[in-house]
C-alpha cells in the first residue's frame, strides 16, 4: 500500500533533520568566524538591522534622565554650577600650564630631534549597551564607520582608559574593555617610567601585570600611565593604580593587580581618540613575516631553480607589502 | 480531545508573533546590571511560539534569531544561533507533551529547555577560550521558568480577547 499524506499535513524535513542543518550552519559560522573572520559584512549587515532595537532600549533611560532632570530642584542647580564653576577654574589654570608645557616639551623635542608629536582628536560617544555575554568585556557605543570611527582608536572617558575599539559597523562600534583577558595595554610607571603590559583580569574587574620580574620596582598606589610605544594608545593616558603585589619565591614574576583608573564598568559618555598613524618603523612581525616570505621564495628558488623567473614576479609586490 | 487548560482559541496573527519577538530583543538589549541574573527574553518568547506554535515558528526562526543577538551582543556569529536552534527543537519536539500540563509543570519543562540552551550556549564560549562565568548563570533560566505563566498569559491576550469580543 503506498500511502502519502495529502499536501494540507506536509511540514517539510522532519525536526531532527532540521536541527542537524542548522546546527551544521552554526557550527561552520562558529568556526569561520572564530579562525579566519570571513563573516564580517554579514555582521556588520546583522548589526545594523538590531540597531533600530538598540537604540529603542536606551529610549526608557533618556526619558527618565529628562523627566528627572525636569524635577531637579534649584538647590541642586545652584550647588552643582558652584561646583562645575570651580572645577572650569581649576582647568582653565591646568589648560594655561599646559600649554606652556606643550610649548616648552615640543621645543625640547625639537633639540633632541626627537620628531612631532600628533595632536590627538577626540570624538565623545555615547555608551548603548553592553554585551550581553556576561564575560565578553565588551560595549557598544553610538558612533560607527559612518561618523568616522576606525578600529583600534582607543577610547577613554574623563579618568583614563576604557579599552579599545575592536570592530566597526556603520553605526555603532564595539569597545572592547580593559578587564578582558585578551586585551592588552603597554602602560609605564608614572613614578619610575618602568614598562609592563597590563591584561584584563576577567571577573575581578582588575588588571594584571604580567610578566613583570619579582624584583620590579614597583610599589601599592603606583599610577599606571599608557607608554605610548605601541603605536595605539597616544603615552601619558592614566590607566590603572597598583593596589596588590605577590612576591612568591618560586616564581620567578610577580603578581601585579591594578584598579582601573576609568570607570571601565559604569558611566554613560567616552571619548573615542583617533589616532592619526604616525610615520612609524614597520613593526616587527611585519618584518619578520617578510623575511620568513623572503626566506621562503630564497628557499625555493634554491629548490626549483627553474621557476626562479617566475617567482621573480610575484615577489616584488610582496615586498612593497613588507615594506609598508 | 484537547489539553485540559487551554480554550479554544483564535488564530495567532503574525503581526502577534513579530511584535513578541521585537519586545524580547528590546528586553535583551536593554542595559541590565548583571546579565547572568535576567532571563533570556527571546530564549523565552521563541520556546513559547515553538510550543504554541510549531508549524509557524521553529528551527528557522530560531536560528535567524540567534543570529541576531550575536551580532548585536558582539560575540562569535553563530553561538546563540546553535543555542536557539537546538531550544526550538526541543520546544518543537516536546509541544505535545507540554501543553498537557498545568502551568507549574509546564515552567519546570521551560527551565530545562533554557538550562540546556543556555548551557550550549556556555559550552562554546568556553570552547572558544572564555573563562566560565559562574554558577550564577543558572539564575537566568530559572527566573525565565518563573515568568513562564507571565509570559503565558501575555502571549495569549491577543487571541483570547478577541474570541471573548466574538462571543459576546
Amino acid at each position: 500500500m503506498d500511502y502519502t499524506p495529502p499536501p494540507f499535513f506536509k511540514r517539510g524535513p522532519a525536526p531532527l533533520v532540521r536541527l542537524f542543518f542548522f546546527a551544521t550552519l552554526s557550527l561552520a559560522l562558529l568556526v569561520i568566524d572564530a579562525r579566519f573572520r570571513y563573516v564580517e559584512g554579514l555582521r556588520s549587515w546583522l548589526a545594523l538591522a538590531a540597531y533600530p532595537l538598540q537604540r529603542a532600549a536606551l529610549l526608557p533611560f533618556e526619558v527618565g534622565e529628562r523627566v528627572a532632570g525636569y524635577f531637579s530642584t534649584q538647590a541642586r542647580l545652584v550647588a552643582e554650577n558652584e561646583r562645575l564653576r570651580a572645577k572650569a577654574l581649576e582647568y582653565s589654570q591646568d589648560a594655561q600650564r599646559f600649554q606652556a608645557a606643550q610649548a616648552e616639551a615640543a621645543e625640547l623635542r625639537r633639540i633632541i630631534n626627537a620628531g612631532e608629536r600628533l595632536d590627538l582628536k577626540a570624538i565623545p560617544a555615547e555608551v548603548l549597551y553592553a554585551s550581553r555575554d556576561p564575560y565578553a568585556h565588551k560595549i557598544f557605543i553610538d558612533r560607527g564607520a559612518v561618523q568616522g570611527i576606525r578600529p583600534g582608536s582607543p577610547v577613554t572617558d574623563e579618568a583614563g582608559v576604557i579599552g579599545q575599539v575592536t570592530r566597526v559597523h556603520p553605526l555603532v562600534s564595539e569597545v572592547t574593555l580593559l578587564t578582558n583577558p585578551d586585551q592588552a595595554v603597554p602602560v609605564q610607571v608614572v613614578r619610575n617610567g618602568l614598562r609592563a603590559i597590563a591584561f584584563g583580569g576577567g571577573a575581578s574587574g582588575m588588571l594584571e601585570l604580567r610578566f613583570t620580574a619579582a624584583n620590579a620596582e614597583v610599589q601599592n598606589g603606583d599610577q599606571l600611565v599608557t607608554s605610548g610605544i605601541d603605536g595605539t594608545y597616544p603615552s601619558g593616558l592614566p590607566v590603572a593604580t597598583v593596589v596588590h603585589i605577590e612576591r612568591d619565591a618560586d616564581h620567578s614574576f610577580a603578581r601585579v593587580l591594578c584598579r582601573p583608573a576609568a570607570g571601565v564598568d559604569r558611566g554613560r559618555y567616552v571619548l573615542v581618540v583617533a589616532n592619526e598613524s604616525a610615520a612609524r618603523p614597520p613593526r616587527p612581525e611585519e618584518i619578520q613575516a617578510g623575511k620568513d616570505r623572503r626566506e621562503k621564495s630564497r628557499r625555493a628558488k634554491k629548490a626549483a631553480p627553474v621557476d626562479a623567473a617566475k617567482e621573480k614576479e610575484p615577489e616584488a609586490p610582496k615586498e612593497s607589502d613588507a615594506a609598508r | 480531545m484537547l489539553p485540559a487548560n487551554s480554550a479554544i482559541l483564535m488564530p495567532v496573527r503574525l503581526s502577534t508573533i513579530v511584535a513578541s519577538f521585537a519586545l524580547a530583543l528590546f528586553l535583551n538589549f536593554l542595559p541590565w546590571r548583571d546579565l547572568r541574573l535576567m532571563p533570556d527574553f527571546v530564549a523565552l518568547a521563541l520556546c513559547f511560539w515553538c510550543i504554541r506554535q510549531p508549524r509557524l515558528v521553529g528551527l528557522g526562526v530560531g536560528w535567524m534569531l540567534g543570529l541576531l543577538t550575536d551580532a548585536g551582543n558582539g560575540v562569535l556569529l553563530g553561538q546563540h544561533a546553535l543555542a536557539y536552534s537546538l531550544l526550538a527543537f526541543l520546544s518543537v519536539w516536546l509541544s505535545r507533551r507540554i501543553l498537557w500540563f498545568g502551568a507549574g509543570l509546564q515552567a519546570l519543562h521551560v527551565f530545562v529547555i533554557l538550562l540546556i540552551a543556555q548551557g550550549v550556549a556556555l559550552l562554546v564560549r568556553v570552547a572558544s577560550g572564555n573563562a566560565f562565568p559562574g554558577w550564577p548563570i543558572i539564575v537566568g533560566p530559572i527566573f525565565g521558568a518563573l515568568l513562564w505563566p507571565l509570559v503565558t498569559w501575555l502571549l495569549l491576550l491577543p487571541q483570547r480577547r478577541a474570541q471573548r469580543e466574538q462571543a459576546i
